[in-house]
């Protein structure tokens, strides 16, 4: 570990401590910008206190551990787990608990081999990038195919464990993926369990959190609803929602880009407007409503 | 003898600490670090085995040091060095190379005379250790 603070002995105020290492305008902004998700909120503030009290512990030599800080997201898709180990390595990055405080995000594709011994030198490489920073697993649960013994996911999950174990002190390793499905993988990997040592899990938005992200999204975009716009859109929320393959933010994200593009062929359909800035940032009811989402009976692959 | 190659080959051997410090110099610059190794130390031997791919986009030493503890343990008995090289237009080369490891015993070169052309004299220096086959040179 990089801790390149003089040892300390007497007395520690812990304001300047914090203010010292400027993690309270990370967590500030994490709440700012991040809709909903209190549990994560508490969660990542408990883990942020430990780790500068852990910080103030090493210098005043009453530990020289180094804490296990691999940590598991479980949650529904678009419920914000990438974001979230995003701010995580620079909290801990400021904190100095990784040296560098990038994020390696990566899949099965990535760590896992098509022929045999191919794994090991390519889950080697992302190791090695993501040295001194954060390696983020996304659905990790692929990693292992329990119907097939022989698949070569087996040999990344032995090098990862290996490495967690032996070099924490350069990396941390983050698992994501669904609630249920990771909990099978843990059942099956008990190695990765004991090393874990956060589990953070990620709850669903509730309706006026997504109306309050797609608003956000929308004024990032410059955008804004009109009132009737944003009472369908309440209630396109609602329908959504009850359809299948419903992924939180994402859908959201993926709705509002259709009705932008929505927009933008009612304003062109009439050429011969003079369109004011209004017109342009505003979408409107119709927008909403043409949505499939609205039409009765419509096939469950029609998500628009 | 010791041989002297390359960047530091002066001073005493670097220790872990300082060549993760040299190695993490390098990829501030953005250079890929890459591990090599040989048995016979001749100064013209250019062409020394590399272990493993150039490690490019590398962010931290720790990563290039888990490589170089990994051929350590197979080639622990050779010579090992890092070079570092810079792929930025202009360059193109290697920026800095040196030595990591060498063997416990280094025999050193013997100076071979060979007289040419009535009273000329033509040198060559041999490597003590090439004598003996690849592989069994410093056990």
């Amino acid at each position: 570990m990089d801790l390149d603070v003089v040892p300390m002995t007497g007395n520690v105020n812990l304001r300047e401590e914090l203010e010292a290492v400027g993690i309270e305008e990370i967590l500030t902004q994490l709440d700012r910008e991040l809709i909903g998700l209190k549990p994560v909120k508490t969660r990542i503030r408990e883990i942020a206190s430990l780790l500068l009290i852990e910080r103030i512990r090493k210098r005043m030599g009453l530990t020289s551990e180094v804490p296990t800080l691999h940590m598991s997201f479980t949650g529904n898709p678009g419920t914000g787990k990438t974001t979230v180990a995003l701010r995580i390595a620079s909290i801990l990055h400021r904190l100095g608990f990784v040296r560098r405080g990038q994020v390696v995000s990566v899949t099965r594709d990535e760590l896992v081999g098509q022929y045999i011994g191919h794994t090991a030198p390519k889950t080697k490489e992302i190791l090695k990038k993501a040295m001194g920073g954060v390696l983020f697993i996304d659905e990790a649960y692929y990693l292992h195919r329990p119907d097939n013994e022989r698949d070569y996911g087996q040999e990344a999950i032995e090098i990862l464990l290996q490495v967690m174990e032996s070099q924490r002190e350069d990396l941390v390793v983050i698992l994501a993926g669904y609630g249920d499905r990771m909990e099978k993988f843990f059942g099956s990997n008990p190695g990765f369990r004991s090393r874990i040592a956060h589990h953070i899990d990620f709850p669903d938005y509730a309706d006026d959190e997504l109306l309050a992200i797609a608003e956000l999204m929308l004024g990032d975009m410059n955008y804004r609803f009109s009132a009737a716009a944003r009472e369908a859109f309440v209630r396109y929320i609602t329908l959504r929602k009850a359809q299948p393959l419903f992924s939180n933010a994402r859908s959201i994200r993926n709705a509002l880009d259709r009705m932008r593009l929505r927009q933008a062929s009612r304003l062109v359909a009439d050429l011969d407007r003079v369109l004011s800035a209004e017109d342009i940032m505003s979408l409107e009811a119709s927008d909403v409503l043409a949505s499939r989402v609205f039409a009765n009976g419509s096939s469950p692959a029609n998500y628009g | 003898m010791r041989i002297t190659q390359g960047a530091f080959s002066f001073l005493p051997d670097l220790t872990d600490e300082q060549i993760s410090r040299q190695v993490q110099y390098c990829l501030g610059k953005g250079w890929a670090v890459n591990i090599e190794f040989t048995d016979d130390p001749h100064p013209r031997n250019n062409f020394w085995e590399m272990w493993g791919l150039p490690m490019f986009d590398l962010r931290d030493a720790a990563g290039v040091m888990m490589e170089l503890n990994e051929c350590r343990k197979v080639y622990g008995d050779r010579y090992i060095r890092m070079s570092a090289f810079d792929s930025s237009h202009g360059w193109e080369s290697l920026r800095l190379s040196f030595i990591v490891n060498r063997p416990k015993d280094e025999p050193g070169f013997r100076l071979e005379r060979h007289e040419v052309d009535g009273r000329n004299i033509r040198y060559t220096t041999t490597s003590y250790a090439v004598d003996r086959p690849e592989g069994q040179r410093y056990r």
